[in-house]
């Protein structure tokens, strides 16, 4: 008895694991297909700037007021911490790496996520529910070079402009707590991190971090949407899907990425 | 009963076509027909039947697992994505709710297939949306936004996008769903207008027989994924097919029974036998 219940359990645990296997190959087929069919979304760039705006502009207002809070935050809690070791003055320092290296490229992943993520998952399914997809094809024209691939590349191009802005505005959300609210040396608190905060080591592994979380991301959203069942609870699942996986996918990926950059005498 | 129309030249032919979405569950077993061109045919049915699946099969997004079917001189299961949409530019389709892209106006909707396909000047494009919009009568309705149409309307305006690139053949799929009166009769004026004008063949699935065979040249009644009748419009209201009488007069009795099969109603009710008698 005990024995076929193991074996049951262990039966649903293959199925699973199968069945996460096979998505993730028909997920990474569908992303050589979209990156092979996109000639379009180059070729008529406005349709790509049309995304860019899209998944871009219409996430400025979250991404920049979190950076905002998260840098006087950060610049907060570090003040606590470095005033005890008579380092306040490294308070530009820590803010800057702690944004540049993580925060920054994760945190406005995870917001880019909720955000655009979602929308874009949302938009499609709910063609594909509406049968757009379909009247796409009718009219011979692939839905995937048309409608994914410019929403693919759209993402990809503004996951590292907003991790960069996220950053900036933290910095500044930083200066704004440290500087007139603390009362740290300004000169101290710019010239310290300018010269700590390395270009290849610190900004380009950020970028190179927000460049991989906004393929991840954007290729999830697009993905799910692309694959979600027709119906107003496909769509809902999906969604929901795009966010949690995103999101996991990006905390997985930092975890990776900074063992890769920062370990190992890289710094 | 008419066994088949008289085709001079065929522009979709379906050979003993068998297709199922998985094995356990065929969709259609063994369907054959031919639609002569510059016609407008039915294909009629019940729900769930089979009706959308032939017509999937007919614009290549299907391909049979058995027989053949052939579209526009094609064999459409050996057809790649490159010949398939070459071979889908000489179609349209009008889909059920018109499936119109919700974040472009009417004229961009109508725009969208000769601004994909054709390099065209600017204001010559703008000559031939208005001209399609002109004959379903919705040119003053270019500015609108989808959302901001009738049901009518949007299928109006789907029909337009649908003869764009002037199709040789038009496939409609359950074009009469949901209109009112009014705009139900414009659809059917329609339909067999544009067909005649454009010089085109209409293949139009739906189940509203009544009205489907005032309009259409032929018909064929598709039943448990099988043809089980076939013929001019007459000669369908006058058959004495038991499954076609039931359907055209829209009859509760006849071979497709009211019940789903189910258990015993006694038994779900959990009443004794004789009582369960009484309550059915």
């Amino acid at each position: 008895m005990a024995l076929t219940a193991l074996r049951a359990r262990l039966e649903r645990l293959g199925g699973l694991v199968t069945s996460m296997v096979w998505r993730l190959g028909y997920a990474s087929r569908f992303l050589g297909y979209l990156v092979a069919h996109s000639g379009t979304a180059f070729r008529r760039f406005r349709l790509t700037v049309a995304e860019i705006y899209f998944a871009g502009v219409l996430s400025l207002i979250i991404i920049l007021v979190s950076g905002l809070f998260v840098g006087m935050v950060l610049s907060l809690q570090g003040y606590e911490t470095l005033q005890r070791f008579g380092a306040s003055e490294s308070l530009g320092v820590l803010v800057a790496l702690s944004l540049v290296r993580e925060l920054g490229p994760v945190v406005a992943g995870l917001l880019f996520a909720s955000r655009a993520g979602s929308a874009i998952t949302a938009e499609i399914g709910l063609m594909k529910a509406t049968e757009q997809i379909s009247a796409m094809e009718m009219m011979a024209v692939d839905p995937i070079a048309r409608v994914v691939a410019p929403r693919f590349w759209g993402g990809v191009i503004s996951m590292p402009l907003l991790a960069a802005l996220f950053s900036a505005m933290g910095i500044f959300g930083g200066y704004l707590i440290a500087v007139p609210l603390i009362g740290v040396d300004s000169g101290a608190f710019w010239s310290q991190m300018q010269a700590a905060v390395d270009f290849s080591n610190d900004i380009l592994n950020g970028v190179i971090k927000s460049v991989v979380f906004g393929v991840a991301v954007t290729w999830i959203a697009v993905f799910e949407g692309y694959d979600a069942p027709p119906t107003a609870e496909g769509v809902s699942h999906a969604t929901t899907r795009t966010v949690v996986i995103s999101s996991l996918a990006i905390l997985a990926l930092d975890f990776v990425l900074t063992a890769l950059m920062f370990t190992g005498g890289n710094r | 009963m008419q066994q088949s129309p008289a085709v001079n030249e065929a522009i979709v032919e379906i050979e003993h076509v068998s297709f199922g979405y998985d094995a356990a569950r065929p969709v259609l077993r063994d369907v054959s027909l031919a639609i002569p061109r510059g016609s407008v045919v039915g294909i009629m049915g019940q729900s769930g039947h089979g009706k959308t699946t032939l017509l999937r099969i007919i614009m290549g997004a299907y391909k049979p697992q058995a027989g053949a079917a052939r579209v526009l001189g094609h064999d459409v299961a050996k057809l790649d994505t490159a010949g398939l949409y070459a071979m889908r530019r000489k179609m349209g389709m009008l889909f059920q709710f018109g499936a119109l892209f919700t974040d472009i106006s009417v004229f961009e909707n109508v725009a969208f297939p000769l601004r994909e396909h054709l390099e065209l000047p600017e204001d010559l494009l703008q000559d031939l949306v208005m001209m399609k919009l002109h004959a379903v009568g919705l040119r003053g309705a270019a500015h609108l936004m989808p959302t901001e149409l009738s049901g009518g309307m949007a299928r109006r305006v789907a029909l337009a996008r649908a003869i764009a690139l002037d199709p040789q053949l038009i496939l409609y799929d359950e074009p009469f769903t949901g209109l009112d009166p009014i705009s139900f009769g414009v659809i059917v004026r329609l339909i067999r207008s544009l067909n005649d004008s454009l010089g085109a063949t209409s293949v139009i699935v739906t189940h509203d027989v009544q009205e489907a065979l005032d309009m259409v040249d032929y018909a064929w009644f598709i039943g448990s994924g099988r043809v089980i009748a076939q013929g001019r419009p007459d000669a369908i209201r006058g058959s004495d097919e038991p499954f076609v009488n039931q359907f055209v007069n829209g009859k509760i009795e006849g071979p497709v029974p009211f019940h789903y099969p189910a258990p015993e109603y006694g038994a779900d009710l959990e009443l004794p036998a004789g009582a369960a008698r009484q309550a059915a």
